[in-house]
């Protein structure tokens, strides 16, 4: 899992059937210092998550599986948690 | 799910049996507002009639065989969705 901001909506009237009735929000990764910031991806929303979020994504097709109730299809990028807070400690 | 421009079509009357009937398209991978990003473009099953020129969605690995009626085939790109449009923050970073 990894933490994302939302800061997108992907609308899609065309998409496979295993993503009808899903919301795809567009989500970018946090950036990791010193390494180059990594592109947004469409994440299918299980959580409510609005624009500006900041939220836990899932990135494997077994869970997306599971968290969606579906059998595995095409989906492997779900939004599984919105975060309220994290508190990192840094080794001194 | 990524972004990416359809760019052409590939044809390949000798391919996989798990393949037979599906249209293989040309890929490059872009962002949410369809500017091509420069990464290697790819061939992907398409599952949505896609068209040359058009901003899709695809998916890569394991997830693009099982998205095909038959999940044992070897595609590891698949196109599953054509874009609308994408609705974007003010000010959000790509």
């Amino acid at each position: 899992m990894f933490l994302a901001t939302v800061v997108g909506e992907v609308v899609a009237t065309i998409k496979h059937p295993h993503l009808r009735a899903q919301r795809l929000l567009l989500v970018q990764p946090e950036p990791t210092p010193g390494r180059p910031q990594a592109a947004s991806v469409i994440a299918v929303d299980t959580v409510d998550a609005g624009i500006g979020d900041r939220v836990l994504v899932a990135d494997e097709g077994n869970t997306a599986a599971q968290v969606l109730r579906m059998p595995r299809g095409p989906v492997r990028t779900v939004i599984v948690g919105v975060v309220d807070e994290t508190d990192t400690t840094r080794p001194s | 799910m990524h972004f990416a421009r359809v760019i052409g079509t590939v044809v390949a009357t000798e391919k996989v049996r798990s393949w037979r009937g599906s249209r293989i398209l040309l890929l490059a991978p872009c962002d949410s507002t369809g500017t091509v990003t420069g990464a290697r473009p790819l061939a992907a099953i398409d599952l949505v009639s896609a068209a040359p020129g058009q901003l899709v969605f695809y998916v890569r690995g394991r997830e693009a065989a099982v998205a095909l009626e038959n999940p044992e085939n070897p595609a590891d790109a698949a196109i599953v969705g054509l874009v609308d449009h994408v609705r974007e923050a003010p000010g959000a970073m790509r």
